[in-house]
C-alpha cells in the first residue's frame, strides 16, 4: 500500500497512457510522483488497455511505419472526420509532436509491430502496439517504477481543492477512507465520463441505459465534474459522444475490440419493426462504422440487427459471439425475435431492387439497390442463399466529448485565466481537438503528446 | 466463423476451452508479433481439433499474450492461451503416445520419473554384477562394451519407435501436408534460435519476471538443448571412433568425444540448474499446473546425467568410478526410456510443429 500522507510533488490522477507519460516525463527530471490510479491492479490503463496503434505524423519510413505521413495530409484527415470541430493550433502541435514521440515511446518500453493483419490500410498512418494498449501500459507502468513513481491502486479522487488561481490539494477514497493528499503541482489525466450512465442519460434521455460501454467501467467523470462545477473551462458538445454499433451481446464494460462487428457493409440493417433505416453501403466501412453508433441509438429499443446470408460470411473479420443462424428468413426472424412477416417483406423488397453487376467487397463497387426509398448503394446483393446469419447490434460508447479546455502548455483554465499549478492530458482535454468522430489511433497521440508536455509543465514548476 | 464445428462427446473439454478462447483473439489479434501462433490462428476462421492441436504445440508458453491480454480474469471472457494451449498440449503428448496410461502417470508425476531412476539404478547394478566383464580397460572394467550395447541400444531404439509412431499421428491429426526440405530447415533455424520464446522482438519471454519480459528462459534453454545436442554428438563420434576407426574408450580431452561432451555436459548441467530456478519463480497458473512435478523431475534428471557424466569423466581411475558409473549409466537409461513419457518429447512434436506451420504458411501464401 502506498502512504499518501507523505509529501509529493506531482500527483497524477489517472493511470492511463496520458497519465503515465506525464509521470515518466516529470519522473525524469527527479520530481517525487505520485499515480492515483481510480481501478485496482488488473485493471488499470484506462480505456489505453484497448487500443490498438498510435497515429504518427513521419516523412519518411520511421519503426513499423510505411512511406509518409506529413502534417498537411493528417490535419486534412481529422478536418474530414471532425468537421472541423477542432483548434488548429492545438491540433497541429499534436500532429507535429507526434513524430518526436514514436522514437520516446520506444525508449521507454513500448515495442510496435507490423499493421495487424485485416489492418493494412493503417501501416502507412498507424504504429501498432505489440500486444496492443495493455502492454503498452505495463511497459509504461513498469518504466514509472524504475524511476520511482508512487502508484496507488483503487485510489478514487473525489475532489480536486482549488483555492483562487490553484489547486492545494486532493481528498482521495482510499483504503477505505478519505485521505488528503498535497502535492505542488497537479495533473488530470482521469479520462471522460462515459462510464456513468447517469450522465449519459441527462445527455441522452433515458435510451442511454441500453449503450454498452466498450471500455473501462472506471471513468465515471468525477474529476471532470469536480473540475466543471469549481468554473473551469470546457470544450466540447456536453451531450454528445462516440459510439459505434457492436454486437448487442457484448458486456454492459470492457468488451473492448473483439465486440465490433464489420458485416454492415455486407448485410440490410432492420430495426426492433423489421425495417431499414439507413444505407449501409454509403462508404467503405472504416469511414462508416463511427455513425451506426448514433443510427442504432435513434432507433426503437436502440437496437438493430444485421442481416446477411451465406454468400458473405467470410468477408469480414471473426467476431467474438457466433453469428445467429437459419436456413429461412421467417425461421431467423424467429431466433432473433423479430416479425417474420415483416423481415420477410423487407428482404424480399430489398432483393428485387438488387441489380446486376460486379461484387467488389474491399472498394466501392457501385452495386447499388433500385427504386428503394433508402437505397443501398454498394454491395447490395440480394440475401437469398442459405443458411442466413443475424447479429443483433447495440450502440457501444467509446468515449465522450466534453473535456477541460487547455492551452499549448496543458494548463487548465479556470474562472480567471490559467490555474497556475494544474494540467490536463488525454481524453479529459481531448475535445479541444477532436469535437467530433474519431481518427484511429488519435487518441493515443493527444495522450502521448499532451501527456508529456503536462509532465514536463508540471515539473518546470516544481524544479 | 465457426459455424460447423461439431464436437463429438467423448473429446476432452481442452479442446472446447482452447476454442472458446481463440476465437475471441481471432476477433482481436493484437498478439500477432509475439510468436506464430496468431498468425497461424489468423489463417482459419474455424478451429477443428487438429488446429487446436497444431496451435498448442506451437505455442511455447512465452505468456507474453497473457500479460497482454485485456481479457484475463476478472474479466468475463477470463482468457488465459498460455493455460489452454497448454493443456490441450499435454493431452495431445498423452493421447497420442502409446501406452496413454504410462504417459499420463509419467507426465504428472516426479515421483514416478524418481520410480523410473530407481529401477534404472537397480538394473545397471543387476547388469554389472551377473555380466561382470572378464577384463577390460577404464569403463569398459565394469561392463562390457557389448554388453552396454546390449542395454541401451534396446532402450534407445524402442522408444524412438513409440515416439515416430506417435508423431505420425500427430501429422495426421493436423493435417501436415508435403513436406519439403525448405520446411525442414525453416524448423531448424526456429527450433534452434528458439525464435518462438523470443516476445517476437528478442525481449524475451514473461515467465518468471511477471509482466516485465526477460530472455533468461531462451538461454537457459538454449544451453541445455545445444548442450544435450553437444553430449549426443560426442557419444555419436564415440560410436564411430569404436567401430569405424577402432579407438576404443576411454579417450584423452583433446579427443573428439571429449571437445564435445566436456562442455556440452557443462551446458546441460548450468541450463537445468537455470531452468529449475525460473520455474520455481513462474506462476504456475499459466502452465499446466498437474504436470508441474513431472516437468520439475524431468529437468532435474537431465541436470543429473550431465553432473553424473562429468563427475564420473573427474573421478577416473579412481575407486568411487563403480558406484558413479551405475548411476550415471543409470540415469541415461531413465532419460532414454522415458523420451516418449516424460517432457522431453516435447521436442519431437515441437518440431513437427514447427515444420508443420511452415507448410502451412507457405500453404497460405500461396493461396494468396
Amino acid at each position: 500500500m502506498t502512504d499518501l500522507s507523505q509529501p509529493f510533488d506531482i500527483a497524477v490522477i489517472g493511470g492511463g497512457n496520458a497519465a503515465l507519460c506525464a509521470a515518466i516525463t516529470a519522473a525524469e527530471t527527479g520530481a517525487r510522483v505520485l499515480i492515483l490510479e481510480s481501478a485496482p491492479k488488473t485493471y488499470r490503463g484506462g480505456n489505453s488497455r484497448h487500443t490498438r496503434n498510435f497515429r504518427c505524423k513521419h516523412d519518411a519510413p520511421m519503426s513499423p511505419l510505411t512511406d509518409s505521413y506529413g502534417e498537411d495530409e493528417y490535419f486534412d484527415d481529422l478536418m474530414l472526420v471532425t468537421k472541423g470541430i477542432t483548434d488548429e493550433a492545438l491540433a497541429r502541435l499534436t500532429i507535429r509532436s507526434s513524430e518526436e514521440c514514436l522514437p520516446w515511446m520506444e525508449a521507454h518500453g513500448v515495442r510496435f509491430q507490423p499493421s495487424l493483419s485485416g489492418t493494412l490500410s493503417l501501416s502507412r498512418t498507424n504504429a501498432f502496439f505489440l500486444g496492443g494498449g495493455k502492454a503498452l501500459v505495463n511497459a509504461y507502468y513498469n518504466t514509472a517504477q524504475d524511476l520511482g513513481v508512487q502508484v496507488a491502486y483503487e485510489a478514487e479522487v473525489l475532489h480536486v481543492h482549488l483555492d483562487g488561481d490553484h489547486i492545494t490539494e486532493l481528498r482521495v477514497l482510499y483504503e477505505g477512507r478519505e485521505q488528503t493528499v498535497t502535492a505542488r503541482a497537479f495533473v488530470l489525466a482521469s479520462g471522460g465520463f462515459q462510464a456513468d450512465l447517469e450522465w449519459l442519460a441527462r445527455a441522452w434521455g433515458p435510451a442511454a441505459k441500453n449503450f454498452l460501454i466498450r471500455g473501462t467501467p472506471y471513468n465515471r467523470g468525477v474529476v471532470l465534474r469536480d473540475m466543471i462545477d469549481q468554473g473551469a473551462e470546457t470544450v466540447g458538445d456536453p451531450t454528445q459522444c462516440h459510439a459505434v454499433a457492436i454486437d448487442g451481446r457484448a458486456p454492459k464494460y470492457d468488451g473492448g475490440i473483439v465486440t465490433r462487428l464489420d458485416c454492415v457493409p455486407f448485410s440490410i440493417v432492420v430495426n426492433r419493426d423489421g425495417e431499414r433505416f439507413y444505407d449501409e453501403g454509403e462508404d467503405v466501412w472504416p469511414k462508416r462504422y463511427a455513425i451506426w453508433g448514433r443510427l442504432v441509438a435513434g432507433q426503437p429499443d436502440q437496437v438493430g440487427y444485421s442481416v446477411i446470408d451465406h454468400k458473405s460470411i467470410d468477408l469480414f473479420m471473426p467476431s467474438v459471439f457466433p453469428p445467429v443462424k437459419a436456413d429461412t428468413i421467417p425461421e431467423l426472424a424467429g431466433k432473433l425475435g423479430l416479425e417474420p412477416e415483416a423481415l420477410t417483406r423487407t428482404v424480399e423488397t430489398f432483393n428485387a431492387a438488387c441489380q446486376e453487376g460486379t461484387f467488389f467487397p474491399t472498394e466501392k463497387d457501385g452495386l447499388s439497390t433500385r427504386g428503394l426509398n433508402i437505397p443501398k448503394t454498394n454491395w447490395a446483393r440480394p440475401i437469398d442463399t442459405p443458411p442466413f446469419y443475424g447479429y443483433q447490434l447495440r450502440p457501444g460508447v467509446t468515449f465522450t466529448y466534453l473535456g477541460l479546455k487547455v492551452d499549448h502548455s496543458a494548463q487548465v483554465q479556470g474562472v480567471d485565466g490559467p490555474i497556475h499549478n494544474l494540467w490536463a492530458a488525454g481524453e479529459i482535454m481531448a475535445g479541444s481537438i477532436l469535437g467530433q468522430g474519431y481518427l484511429a489511433g488519435f487518441g493515443m497521440t493527444i495522450g502521448t503528446v499532451f501527456g508529456r508536455i503536462a509532465g514536463k509543465e508540471a515539473a518546470a514548476h516544481v524544479a | 466463423m465457426s459455424l460447423d464445428v461439431t464436437t463429438p462427446p467423448t473429446l476432452p473439454t481442452a479442446f472446447d476451452e482452447a476454442r472458446r478462447q481463440m476465437e475471441i483473439c481471432n476477433a482481436c489479434r493484437y498478439c500477432e508479433g509475439y510468436c506464430s501462433v496468431f498468425p497461424a490462428m489468423t489463417r482459419q476462421k474455424a478451429f477443428a481439433d487438429g488446429d487446436l492441436t497444431q496451435m498448442a504445440n506451437l505455442c511455447h508458453n512465452c505468456r507474453g499474450c497473457y500479460y497482454a491480454c485485456q481479457y484475463t480474469e476478472p474479466h468475463e471472457f477470463a482468457l488465459n492461451v498460455p493455460a489452454a494451449l497448454g493443456a490441450v498440449r499435454q493431452e495431445s503428448w498423452e493421447r497420442l503416445i502409446r501406452p496413454r496410461a504410462v504417459a499420463r502417470l509419467m507426465q504428472s508425476h516426479g515421483v514416478a520419473l524418481v520410480g523410473v531412476l530407481v529401477a534404472s539404478v537397480a538394473a545397471i547394478i543387476w547388469v554389472m554384477a551377473t555380466f561382470a566383464p572378464a577384463s577390460g580397460d577404464g569403463f569398459y572394467a565394469y561392463m562390457a562394451h557389448a554388453t552396454m550395447v546390449a542395454v541401451f541400444v534396446p532402450a534407445f531404439i524402442a522408444p524412438l519407435a513409440i515416439i515416430a509412431l506417435a508423431i505420425r499421428a500427430y501429422w495426421r491429426e493436423v493435417g501436415g501436408g508435403q513436406v519439403g526440405l525448405r520446411h525442414l530447415w525453416q524448423a531448424c533455424l526456429d527450433a534452434g534460435q528458439l525464435r518462438n520464446l523470443s516476445g517476437g522482438q528478442g525481449q524475451g519471454c514473461n515467465f518468471e519476471k511477471g509482466d516485465r519480459p526477460s530472455d533468461r528462459r531462451r538461454l537457459w534453454h538454449q544451453a541445455v538443448m545445444w548442450g544435450f545436442l553437444l553430449c549426443f554428438a560426442a557419444t555419436s563420434s564415440a560410436t564411430i571412433m569404436h567401430y569405424v576407426l577402432g579407438l576404443e574408450a576411454p579417450y584423452p580431452l583433446v579427443s573428439i568425444p571429449k571437445l564435445l561432451g566436456v562442455p556440452g555436459g557443462l551446458m546441460m548441467v548450468v541450463g537445468a540448474g537455470g531452468l529449475v530456478h525460473l520455474k520455481l519463480r513462474a506462476d504456475p497458473a499459466l502452465g499446466v499446473p498437474r504436470v508441474w512435478g513431472g516437468e520439475m523431475a524431468f529437468v532435474l534428471l537431465l541436470g543429473f546425467v550431465a553432473a553424473s557424466g562429468l563427475i564420473l569423466y573427474a573421478l577416473t581411475g579412481t575407486g568411487a568410478v563403480r558406484a558413479v558409473l551405475a548411476l550415471h549409466l543409470a540415469s541415461v537409461l531413465a532419460l532414454f526410456v522415458l523420451m516418449p513419457y516424460s517432457k522431453m518429447v516435447h521436442g519431437f512434436f515441437r518440431f513437427t510443429a514447427l515444420v508443420a506451420e511452415a507448410v502451412g504458411k507457405e500453404r497460405a501464401e500461396k493461396a494468396g
